[in-house]
């Protein structure tokens, strides 16, 4: 198994995969918080959807890590898209045969693969963190936010749960663009299912009837990243986006293990 | 200890569209070069990815080094293979792609830039894959093949965009491998070059093993054939008529006359030219070549 992640993690580090992966996910945090923390008393909102975020929120111990929370889902859409196209390219390069004449155990190959990209979105997830927290401390007298509460030892616990909670949130997105590659097996297919699905139809659908939104697997992993929302419940987001993950990985899985390797 | 590298019993693969390997029984044996030989969608990919575990057959066994191909795992850490072609990541480079699978299959990171030298890379192996040409492609693929020092090497059409100088280079080499006791199984488009290395030859055709043994073998169970050009091309004809009248069979191709007969009947076929007023250009008794047997037994010119 060991041998499975270091030998994923070489492909993982490669600059312009690893640089362009973190890059991208620092913009969308540097974007998020600015707009969060400059636009804190414009009409059009400052958060997702149009909503306002007022000093009282921010001034709170959770303060400093609301805009990671709210990043959490777009980081998540970025690791579905790593973990679609490290999967998928396996069939698409037709490097997936060299895999398994090296390492015939499918289950632990899938299984190394998912640890060293869990290390990868894990990592994604630290970086974006203190930057968000950094750009927050800056922004915060700017924006005349008080910042007494944010490290306490409230504010740190506050801290480590948006920690995990994104950190559950991206994995889990992530598994799921590994379940589309290992399904579709071509990283385009997966990548451009995967986002039009999360970003585009649930909101579609979302839009015309709010209520199903309660059960949209995309809605759930970003709940989960936020810590809950005012119409979803964080254990309800928790149970249902494992259940969503499990039952792909499930399938995913069986379908892998079983599959003849033709290309 | 087993003497059988490779050892097919009644393999078959069955898909919706029908065999692709059916009922296929051979045996290699260890130390030896064993050319794997069919036309297009003859199933020689198919049966190389069962053996390594790829695919599962729909009837049939088949063992490897002594150890069934349902427990790829038993085996596999002796086996170096090439399949359909060499597949690697193509924005990594040569020796990072080369370290992945060192890595993956716990072999010696150094080994790497030792294949490296020994495939003819060397100086390229920083390079990216996606920069390199099909023969440095194919020696990438090779050297990755060689990685676990394998006991059994098993190449699809290595020699796929080698210049002259590559195909001889990578048959010397497995003539070397060969040598030092590695079993090497072969598929390869171009039979003269497997008729110069392979002392075994597979040959399939719509996925039945149609011959399994010795080249030897092979080449002795087929009819010699004499070849006759004479100075005038009209004068062919009559060479037809002369064999065809001692009860051979003959035709003309590419301006030769093919005549299947023994080599001893070439002095009285001489004789009857001479008595006819024919002059020969060209009378060579000979067996024929791999090629030639292949398209014989296949029936198979594409």
């Amino acid at each position: 198994m060991i041998r499975v992640i270091r030998a994923e993690w070489r492909k993982l580090r490669r600059p312009t995969l690893f640089l362009g992966t973190i890059g991208a996910a620092l913009f969308f945090t540097g974007l998020t918080n600015t707009f969060l923390y400059l636009m804190i008393d414009s009409e059009g909102g400052n958060s997702d959807r149009g909503r306002e975020v007022g000093r009282e929120v921010l001034n709170l111990a959770g303060g400093s890590v609301y805009g990671f929370a709210s990043v959490g889902g777009l980081l998540g859409v970025i690791a579905l898209c790593v973990f679609a196209a490290q999967t998928a390219q396996e069939y698409t390069y037709g490097t997936l045969r060299n895999l398994l004449v090296r390492q015939p155990g499918r289950l632990r190959i899938l299984a190394g693969k998912l640890i060293a990209m869990k290390l990868f979105a894990l990592i994604l997830v630290l970086i974006s963190a203190a930057v968000s927290v950094g750009i927050s401390v800056a922004l915060s007298d700017r924006a005349k936010v008080v910042t007494d509460l944010w490290f306490t030892s409230a504010g740190f616990h506050a801290i480590g749960q948006t920690l995990l909670n994104v950190t559950i949130s991206v994995i889990y997105f992530g598994i799921v663009g590994m379940v589309l590659g290992l399904l579709l097996r071509s990283p385009i297919s997966a990548i451009s299912i995967g986002v039009l699905w999360l970003l585009i139809i649930e909101n579609l659908i979302g839009a015309v009837k709010p209520v199903t939104l309660d059960w949209m697997p995309g809605n759930q992993l970003s709940v989960i990243a936020q810590g809950g929302s005012p119409d979803v419940s964080y254990s309800h987001a928790l149970i249902l986006g494992t259940l969503y993950v499990f039952v792909g990985s499930v399938i995913a899985a069986t379908l892998f293990s079983r599959r003849d390797v033709a290309n | 200890m087993t003497t059988v590298a490779i050892s097919v019993k009644d393999l078959s693969k069955k898909y919706d569209s029908g065999f692709a390997v059916s009922h296929a029984n051979f045996e290699v044996p260890i130390g030896t070069i064993c050319g794997f030989v069919g036309p297009n969608g003859a199933g020689k990919t198919t049966t190389i990815r069962m053996l390594l575990g790829l695919i599962s057959p729909t009837g049939g066994t088949a063992e490897i080094l002594g150890q069934s191909i349902s427990h790829p795992e038993k085996y596999l850490s002796q086996v170096g293979a090439m399949i359909e072609g060499p597949a690697f990541y193509p924005a990594l480079s040569g020796t990072e792609n080369l370290k992945v699978l060192a890595t993956l299959g716990g072999f010696p990171i150094e080994r790497v830039e030792e294949l490296i030298r020994t495939v003819g890379l060397e100086g390229r192996g920083q390079s990216k894959y996606k920069t390199y040409s099909l023969g440095m492609k194919q020696r990438l693929g090779i050297a990755a093949a060689l990685l676990p020092n394998p006991k059994i090497l098993i190449l699809d059409e290595p020699t796929n965009g080698l210049d002259p100088e590559g195909i001889q280079e990578v048959r010397d080499l497995l003539k070397k491998l060969a040598s030092q006791g590695t079993t090497v199984f072969v598929s390869s488009h171009l039979l003269s070059e497997l008729e110069l290395i392979s002392e075994f030859i597979v040959m399939l055709r719509k996925g039945e093993v149609v011959f399994a043994g010795p080249l030897q073998e092979l080449m002795q169970a087929q009819q010699p054939i004499i070849l006759v050009k004479t100075e005038k091309l009209a004068d062919l004809a009559k060479i037809i008529e002369i064999a065809e009248g001692d009860g051979h069979k003959a035709t003309i191709r590419s301006e030769v006359a093919h005549i299947e007969g023994p080599a001893e009947w070439a002095g009285a076929l001489n004789k009857k030219a001479f008595d006819a007023g024919i002059v020969l250009t060209q009378l060579a008794p000979q067996l024929p070549n791999l090629e030639e047997t292949f398209f014989e037994m296949t029936g198979d010119r594409s």
